[in-house]
Protein backbone atom coordinates (compact mmCIF):
# COMPACT_ATOMS: atom_id res chain seq x y z
CA UNK A 1 0.00 0.00 0.00
CA UNK A 2 2.63 2.48 0.96
CA UNK A 3 4.76 0.97 -1.47
CA UNK A 4 2.18 1.82 -4.26
CA UNK A 5 1.51 5.67 -2.70
CA UNK A 6 4.76 6.17 -2.89
CA UNK A 7 5.31 5.32 -6.94
CA UNK A 8 1.81 7.67 -7.53
CA UNK A 9 3.84 10.15 -5.73
CA UNK A 10 6.93 9.87 -7.51
CA UNK A 11 5.35 9.51 -10.96
CA UNK A 12 2.55 12.51 -10.19
CA UNK A 13 4.79 14.88 -8.92
CA UNK A 14 7.65 14.57 -11.33
CA UNK A 15 4.94 15.16 -13.82
CA UNK A 16 3.67 18.43 -12.05
CA UNK A 17 7.40 19.21 -11.85
CA UNK A 18 7.67 18.63 -15.54
CA UNK A 19 4.69 21.05 -16.33
CA UNK A 20 5.87 23.74 -13.90
CA UNK A 21 9.17 23.54 -16.41
CA UNK A 22 7.31 23.66 -19.30
CA UNK A 23 5.28 26.68 -18.43
CA UNK A 24 8.17 28.45 -17.10
CA UNK A 25 10.12 28.02 -20.55
CA UNK A 26 6.72 28.86 -22.02
CA UNK A 27 6.67 32.29 -20.06
CA UNK A 28 9.91 33.10 -20.64
CA UNK A 29 9.74 32.02 -24.42
CA UNK A 30 6.35 32.63 -25.89
CA UNK A 31 6.20 36.29 -28.16
CA UNK A 32 3.25 37.79 -26.47
CA UNK A 33 0.83 38.31 -23.42
CA UNK A 34 -1.88 35.98 -24.13
CA UNK A 35 0.32 33.28 -25.39
CA UNK A 36 2.40 33.46 -21.94
CA UNK A 37 -0.55 33.41 -19.65
CA UNK A 38 -1.69 30.40 -21.56
CA UNK A 39 1.52 28.77 -20.67
CA UNK A 40 1.37 30.10 -16.60
CA UNK A 41 -2.31 28.55 -16.43
CA UNK A 42 -0.92 25.32 -17.40
CA UNK A 43 2.03 25.57 -14.85
CA UNK A 44 -1.02 26.85 -12.49
CA UNK A 45 -3.96 24.29 -13.35
CA UNK A 46 -1.97 20.87 -14.38
CA UNK A 47 1.04 20.65 -12.36
CA UNK A 48 -0.15 22.22 -9.00
CA UNK A 49 -2.89 19.78 -9.98
CA UNK A 50 -0.28 16.80 -10.22
CA UNK A 51 1.67 17.74 -7.28
CA UNK A 52 -1.39 17.80 -4.86
CA UNK A 53 -2.59 14.16 -6.58
CA UNK A 54 1.14 12.79 -5.74
CA UNK A 55 0.42 14.35 -2.52
CA UNK A 56 -2.38 13.08 -1.07
CA UNK A 57 -1.29 9.56 -0.60
CA UNK A 58 1.28 11.09 1.88
CA UNK A 59 -1.37 13.29 3.66
CA UNK A 60 -1.82 12.30 7.28
CA UNK A 61 -5.46 12.02 7.75
CA UNK A 62 -8.69 12.63 5.76
CA UNK A 63 -8.92 16.43 6.76
CA UNK A 64 -5.10 17.00 5.37
CA UNK A 65 -5.95 15.58 2.58
CA UNK A 66 -9.15 18.25 1.93
CA UNK A 67 -6.69 21.10 2.69
CA UNK A 68 -4.86 19.87 0.04
CA UNK A 69 -7.66 19.72 -2.49
CA UNK A 70 -8.61 22.97 -1.96
CA UNK A 71 -5.52 24.39 -2.03
CA UNK A 72 -5.71 23.35 -5.46
CA UNK A 73 -9.37 24.58 -6.00
CA UNK A 74 -8.54 28.13 -4.65
CA UNK A 75 -5.24 28.04 -7.11
CA UNK A 76 -7.45 26.61 -9.93
CA UNK A 77 -10.16 29.93 -8.84
CA UNK A 78 -7.42 32.84 -9.01
CA UNK A 79 -5.20 31.31 -11.94
CA UNK A 80 -8.26 31.40 -13.87
CA UNK A 81 -9.73 34.96 -12.79
CA UNK A 82 -6.28 36.60 -13.19
CA UNK A 83 -5.70 35.34 -16.34
CA UNK A 84 -8.98 36.29 -17.22
CA UNK A 85 -8.42 40.14 -16.01
CA UNK A 86 -4.63 40.33 -17.36
CA UNK A 87 -5.78 39.10 -20.97
CA UNK A 88 -8.52 41.52 -20.56
CA UNK A 89 -6.11 44.61 -19.74
CA UNK A 90 -3.64 43.52 -22.83
CA UNK A 91 -6.26 43.43 -24.85
CA UNK A 92 -7.59 46.94 -23.53
CA UNK A 93 -4.08 48.03 -24.13
CA UNK A 94 -4.12 47.25 -27.32
CA UNK A 95 -6.85 48.38 -28.64
CA UNK A 96 -6.28 51.85 -26.95
CA UNK A 97 -2.48 52.10 -28.95
CA UNK B 1 24.63 16.41 1.23
CA UNK B 2 21.02 15.79 1.23
CA UNK B 3 18.69 17.24 -0.67
CA UNK B 4 16.48 19.74 2.09
CA UNK B 5 20.14 21.30 1.85
CA UNK B 6 20.60 21.98 -1.31
CA UNK B 7 17.30 23.10 -1.44
CA UNK B 8 17.37 25.83 1.18
CA UNK B 9 21.18 26.46 -0.44
CA UNK B 10 19.32 27.53 -4.20
CA UNK B 11 16.40 29.25 -2.11
CA UNK B 12 18.79 31.66 -0.36
CA UNK B 13 21.08 32.38 -3.41
CA UNK B 14 17.40 33.24 -5.22
CA UNK B 15 16.41 35.41 -2.61
CA UNK B 16 19.61 37.03 -2.44
CA UNK B 17 19.66 37.54 -5.99
CA UNK B 18 16.14 38.87 -6.39
CA UNK B 19 17.13 40.90 -2.80
CA UNK B 20 20.10 43.01 -5.54
CA UNK B 21 17.61 42.80 -8.53
CA UNK B 22 14.89 44.64 -6.12
CA UNK B 23 17.41 47.00 -5.43
CA UNK B 24 19.60 47.32 -9.02
CA UNK B 25 16.92 47.58 -11.30
CA UNK B 26 15.24 50.95 -12.36
CA UNK B 27 12.31 50.79 -12.95
CA UNK B 28 9.64 51.41 -9.89
CA UNK B 29 7.54 48.75 -10.92
CA UNK B 30 9.40 46.04 -11.81
CA UNK B 31 11.42 46.75 -8.33
CA UNK B 32 7.68 46.27 -6.71
CA UNK B 33 7.02 43.07 -8.19
CA UNK B 34 10.92 41.51 -7.79
CA UNK B 35 9.66 42.52 -3.86
CA UNK B 36 6.91 40.72 -3.82
CA UNK B 37 8.34 37.64 -4.97
CA UNK B 38 11.24 38.12 -2.36
CA UNK B 39 8.63 38.12 0.52
CA UNK B 40 6.47 35.27 -0.75
CA UNK B 41 10.24 33.55 -0.71
CA UNK B 42 11.18 34.45 2.51
CA UNK B 43 8.32 32.90 3.72
CA UNK B 44 9.65 30.13 2.03
CA UNK B 45 12.25 30.35 4.07
CA UNK B 46 10.60 30.99 7.30
CA UNK B 47 8.77 27.61 6.84
CA UNK B 48 12.39 25.87 6.05
CA UNK B 49 12.80 27.40 9.71
CA UNK B 50 9.75 25.85 11.57
CA UNK B 51 8.44 29.31 12.05
CA UNK B 52 5.26 28.87 10.37
CA UNK B 53 3.60 31.79 12.02
CA UNK B 54 6.23 34.08 10.80
CA UNK B 55 5.86 32.63 7.47
CA UNK B 56 2.15 33.54 7.22
CA UNK B 57 2.67 36.57 8.73
CA UNK B 58 5.32 37.71 6.22
CA UNK B 59 3.32 36.09 2.97
CA UNK B 60 0.50 37.99 3.80
CA UNK B 61 2.50 41.69 4.76
CA UNK B 62 5.27 41.35 2.94
CA UNK B 63 4.41 39.68 -0.29
CA UNK B 64 0.51 40.17 -0.32
CA UNK B 65 -0.96 43.61 1.34
CA UNK B 66 2.85 45.12 1.37
CA UNK B 67 2.88 44.27 -2.51
CA UNK B 68 -0.31 46.26 -2.92
CA UNK B 69 0.66 49.14 -1.09
CA UNK B 70 3.70 49.19 -2.95
CA UNK B 71 2.04 48.54 -6.04
CA UNK B 72 -0.11 51.72 -5.60
CA UNK B 73 2.25 53.74 -4.80
CA UNK B 74 4.51 52.52 -8.01
CA UNK B 75 1.08 53.53 -10.22
CA UNK B 76 1.08 57.16 -8.77
CA UNK B 77 5.17 58.09 -9.19
CA UNK B 78 4.77 56.48 -12.98
CA UNK B 79 4.49 60.06 -14.21
CA UNK B 80 6.75 61.36 -12.34
CA UNK B 81 9.62 58.66 -12.16
CA UNK B 82 12.59 60.03 -14.91
CA UNK B 83 12.26 63.49 -12.73
CA UNK B 84 12.87 61.22 -9.53
CA UNK B 85 15.69 58.92 -10.99
CA UNK B 86 17.81 61.87 -11.98
CA UNK B 87 17.92 63.87 -8.58
CA UNK B 88 19.97 61.57 -6.79
CA UNK B 89 23.38 63.15 -6.99
CA UNK B 90 26.67 60.89 -6.41
CA UNK B 91 26.85 62.63 -3.14
CA UNK B 92 23.83 61.82 -1.68
CA UNK B 93 24.62 57.71 -3.82
CA UNK B 94 27.71 57.78 -1.87
CA UNK B 95 26.36 58.39 1.31
CA UNK B 96 23.43 55.60 1.48
CA UNK B 97 26.08 53.26 0.17
CA UNK B 98 28.25 53.96 2.79
CA UNK B 99 25.13 53.62 4.93
CA UNK B 100 24.04 50.64 3.55
CA UNK B 101 27.21 48.80 3.75
CA UNK B 102 28.10 50.65 7.22
CA UNK B 103 24.45 49.00 8.52
CA UNK B 104 25.44 45.51 6.68
CA UNK B 105 28.79 45.33 8.10
CA UNK B 106 27.11 45.91 11.83
CA UNK B 107 24.51 42.47 11.05
CA UNK B 108 27.35 40.57 10.02
CA UNK B 109 29.47 41.59 13.08
CA UNK B 110 26.13 40.88 15.47
CA UNK B 111 25.82 37.58 13.94
CA UNK B 112 29.44 36.52 14.25
CA UNK B 113 29.88 37.15 18.05
CA UNK B 114 26.32 35.44 18.56
CA UNK B 115 27.63 33.14 21.57
CA UNK B 116 27.04 29.31 20.32
CA UNK B 117 24.19 27.85 21.66
CA UNK B 118 22.65 31.26 21.09
CA UNK B 119 20.70 32.72 24.24
CA UNK B 120 16.62 31.73 24.33
CA UNK B 121 13.50 31.75 26.24
CA UNK B 122 12.06 28.97 24.08
CA UNK B 123 12.04 26.36 27.25
CA UNK B 124 10.79 28.83 29.50
CA UNK B 125 7.72 30.13 27.01
CA UNK B 126 7.10 25.98 26.24
CA UNK B 127 7.39 24.96 30.09
CA UNK B 128 4.89 27.88 31.03
CA UNK B 129 2.97 27.16 28.13
CA UNK B 130 -0.26 25.96 31.38
CA UNK B 131 -0.31 28.96 32.73
CA UNK B 132 -2.48 29.98 29.56
CA UNK B 133 -3.98 26.34 28.43
CA UNK B 134 -2.84 27.53 24.69
CA UNK B 135 -0.70 25.03 22.70
CA UNK B 136 0.82 26.95 20.34
CA UNK B 137 3.66 28.65 22.22
CA UNK B 138 4.11 31.77 19.66
CA UNK B 139 0.62 32.48 20.90
CA UNK B 140 2.00 32.30 24.20
CA UNK B 141 4.35 34.55 23.81
CA UNK B 142 2.20 37.27 21.86
CA UNK B 143 -0.78 37.48 23.62
CA UNK B 144 0.32 36.64 27.35
CA UNK B 145 4.18 36.49 28.06
CA UNK B 146 5.17 39.42 25.90
CA UNK B 147 0.87 41.08 25.59
CA UNK B 148 2.82 44.11 26.09
CA UNK B 149 4.80 44.31 23.25
CA UNK B 150 1.30 43.37 20.84
CA UNK B 151 -1.13 45.82 22.44
CA UNK B 152 1.74 48.43 21.36
CA UNK B 153 2.02 47.07 18.14
CA UNK B 154 -2.25 47.40 17.71
CA UNK B 155 -1.69 51.19 18.77
CA UNK B 156 1.15 51.90 16.33
CA UNK B 157 -1.19 50.27 13.88
CA UNK B 158 -3.82 53.00 14.62
CA UNK B 159 -1.29 56.10 14.32
CA UNK B 160 -0.52 54.36 11.21
CA UNK B 161 -4.21 54.71 9.89
CA UNK B 162 -4.44 58.32 11.64
CA UNK B 163 -1.30 59.38 9.60
CA UNK B 164 -2.79 58.25 6.23
CA UNK B 165 -5.66 59.95 7.25
CA UNK B 166 -4.43 63.34 8.00
CA UNK B 167 -3.15 63.49 4.38
CA UNK B 168 -6.58 64.35 3.12
CA UNK B 169 -8.14 67.72 1.96
CA UNK B 170 -9.94 69.46 4.07
CA UNK B 171 -12.77 69.30 1.17
CA UNK B 172 -12.90 65.61 2.13
CA UNK B 173 -12.58 65.42 6.28
CA UNK B 174 -14.98 62.95 7.08
CA UNK B 175 -15.60 60.96 3.47
CA UNK B 176 -14.73 57.77 1.84
CA UNK B 177 -11.08 56.65 1.34
CA UNK B 178 -10.15 55.77 -2.03
CA UNK B 179 -11.62 56.13 -5.56
CA UNK B 180 -15.35 54.19 -5.86
CA UNK B 181 -14.44 51.58 -8.10
CA UNK B 182 -16.71 50.42 -10.90
CA UNK B 183 -16.37 46.42 -12.78
CA UNK B 184 -18.43 45.33 -15.10
CA UNK B 185 -21.41 43.73 -12.85
CA UNK B 186 -20.95 40.13 -15.34
CA UNK B 187 -17.16 40.26 -15.35
CA UNK B 188 -14.98 38.33 -13.65
CA UNK B 189 -13.59 40.28 -11.05
CA UNK B 190 -17.23 40.50 -9.90
CA UNK B 191 -17.70 36.73 -10.09
CA UNK B 192 -14.80 36.06 -7.46
CA UNK B 193 -15.80 38.99 -5.26
CA UNK B 194 -18.74 36.48 -4.83
CA UNK B 195 -17.16 33.63 -4.51
CA UNK B 196 -14.07 33.83 -2.65
CA UNK B 197 -15.27 36.18 0.34
CA UNK B 198 -17.57 33.49 2.23
CA UNK B 199 -14.48 30.80 1.32
CA UNK B 200 -11.67 33.49 2.76
CA UNK B 201 -13.76 34.15 5.73
CA UNK B 202 -14.37 30.92 6.88
CA UNK B 203 -10.25 30.65 6.43
CA UNK B 204 -9.28 33.89 8.56
CA UNK B 205 -11.86 32.80 11.24
CA UNK B 206 -10.02 29.43 11.32
CA UNK B 207 -6.60 30.82 11.34
CA UNK B 208 -7.71 32.60 14.39
CA UNK B 209 -9.30 30.34 15.91
CA UNK B 210 -6.80 27.61 15.47
CA UNK B 211 -3.87 30.11 16.36
CA UNK B 212 -4.32 28.52 20.09
CA UNK B 213 -2.88 25.50 19.14
CA UNK B 214 -1.28 25.72 16.12
CA UNK B 215 0.34 28.11 13.63
CA UNK B 216 -2.62 31.10 12.80
CA UNK B 217 -3.86 33.96 15.01
CA UNK B 218 -5.59 37.13 14.94
CA UNK B 219 -2.95 38.97 12.57
CA UNK B 220 -2.73 36.40 9.98
CA UNK B 221 -6.39 36.02 10.10
CA UNK B 222 -7.00 39.50 9.92
CA UNK B 223 -4.74 39.92 6.89
CA UNK B 224 -6.88 37.25 4.91
CA UNK B 225 -10.34 39.29 5.89
CA UNK B 226 -8.71 42.52 5.06
CA UNK B 227 -8.13 40.56 1.73
CA UNK B 228 -11.45 39.56 1.57
CA UNK B 229 -12.65 43.37 2.33
CA UNK B 230 -10.75 44.54 -0.37
CA UNK B 231 -11.97 42.29 -3.33
CA UNK B 232 -15.66 43.00 -2.40
CA UNK B 233 -14.18 46.87 -2.73
CA UNK B 234 -11.88 46.70 -5.62
CA UNK B 235 -15.18 45.04 -7.80
CA UNK B 236 -17.42 47.61 -6.76
CA UNK B 237 -19.74 45.41 -4.50
CA UNK B 238 -18.83 47.64 -1.36
CA UNK B 239 -17.84 51.20 -0.68
CA UNK B 240 -15.00 51.92 1.88
CA UNK B 241 -17.18 53.50 5.09
CA UNK B 242 -16.98 57.25 5.63
CA UNK B 243 -14.06 57.81 8.15
CA UNK B 244 -16.48 60.01 9.95
CA UNK B 245 -18.23 56.59 11.06
CA UNK B 246 -18.72 56.24 14.66
CA UNK B 247 -18.96 52.48 13.89
CA UNK B 248 -15.70 52.26 11.69
CA UNK B 249 -14.02 54.07 14.77
CA UNK B 250 -15.45 51.94 17.20
CA UNK B 251 -13.90 48.44 15.34
CA UNK B 252 -10.74 50.34 15.21
CA UNK B 253 -10.14 50.91 18.32
CA UNK B 254 -11.30 47.40 19.87
CA UNK B 255 -8.82 45.32 19.70
CA UNK B 256 -5.92 47.58 21.60
CA UNK B 257 -9.44 49.57 23.81
CA UNK B 258 -9.78 45.53 25.13
CA UNK B 259 -6.48 44.74 25.53
CA UNK B 260 -6.28 48.13 27.48
CA UNK B 261 -8.51 47.42 29.69
CA UNK B 262 -7.87 43.94 30.28
CA UNK B 263 -4.22 45.00 31.13
CA UNK B 264 -5.71 47.60 33.55
CA UNK B 265 -8.08 45.12 35.58
CA UNK B 266 -5.10 42.66 35.96
CA UNK B 267 -3.56 45.94 37.54
CA UNK B 268 -6.31 46.90 39.76
CA UNK B 269 -7.62 42.74 40.26
CA UNK B 270 -4.03 40.77 39.95
CA UNK B 271 -0.75 40.91 40.54
CA UNK B 272 0.17 43.39 37.42
CA UNK B 273 -0.55 44.61 34.23
CA UNK B 274 -1.84 42.85 31.53
CA UNK B 275 -2.08 40.24 34.41
CA UNK B 276 -4.54 36.94 33.74
CA UNK B 277 -5.71 34.85 36.32
CA UNK B 278 -4.96 31.46 34.80
CA UNK B 279 -8.17 30.52 35.10
CA UNK B 280 -9.70 32.74 32.68
CA UNK B 281 -6.47 33.58 31.11
CA UNK B 282 -7.68 31.08 27.43
CA UNK B 283 -11.61 33.18 26.90
CA UNK B 284 -9.85 36.50 27.90
CA UNK B 285 -7.31 36.02 25.42
CA UNK B 286 -9.68 34.69 22.79
CA UNK B 287 -11.64 37.77 23.77
CA UNK B 288 -8.88 40.14 22.95
CA UNK B 289 -8.04 38.17 19.63
CA UNK B 290 -11.67 38.41 18.27
CA UNK B 291 -11.49 42.37 19.14
CA UNK B 292 -8.16 42.30 17.03
CA UNK B 293 -9.19 40.32 14.18
CA UNK B 294 -11.77 43.01 13.25
CA UNK B 295 -9.33 45.97 14.42
CA UNK B 296 -6.24 44.29 12.38
CA UNK B 297 -8.71 43.95 9.19
CA UNK B 298 -10.49 47.17 9.46
CA UNK B 299 -7.03 48.84 9.47
CA UNK B 300 -5.02 47.08 7.38
CA UNK B 301 -8.15 47.45 4.62
CA UNK B 302 -8.38 51.15 4.97
CA UNK B 303 -4.55 51.59 5.14
CA UNK B 304 -4.72 50.41 1.69
CA UNK B 305 -7.78 52.24 0.56
CA UNK B 306 -5.60 55.35 1.49
CA UNK B 307 -6.80 58.79 2.76
CA UNK B 308 -10.30 59.82 2.16
CA UNK B 309 -10.97 61.44 -0.69
CA UNK B 310 -14.58 61.85 -1.73
CA UNK B 311 -18.00 63.59 0.57
CA UNK B 312 -20.37 60.80 1.05
CA UNK B 313 -22.79 60.98 -1.77
CA UNK B 314 -20.56 62.08 -4.42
Amino acid sequence: MSLLGDIITIVAVSAGAFFFLAGTVGLLRFPDTLTRLHALTKADNLGLGLVVLGLLPQAASLRDGFKLVSIWLLGLLAGATVSQLIARAARQGESAR
Amino acid sequence: MSIATIFEIVLAAVVLGLGIWTIVVRETYSATVGFVAYGLLVALIWVRLDAIDVALTEAAIGGGLGGVLLLGAAAQLRDSEPAVTDAAGNAVRVCAAILSALTAATLAGAVLVLPDPAPTLAPAAVSNAWATSLANPVTNVLMAFRAMDTMLEKVVLLLAIIGVWSLAPDSAWGGHPGPRHQADPHGVLVFLARLLPPIGIVVGIYVLWTGANHPGGAFQGGAILAAMWLLAIMAGLADTPPVSSRRLRLILVAGPGLFLVVGIAGLLFGSAFLSYPPAQAKPLILAIEVAMILTIAATLGLLLAGAPERRTGQ
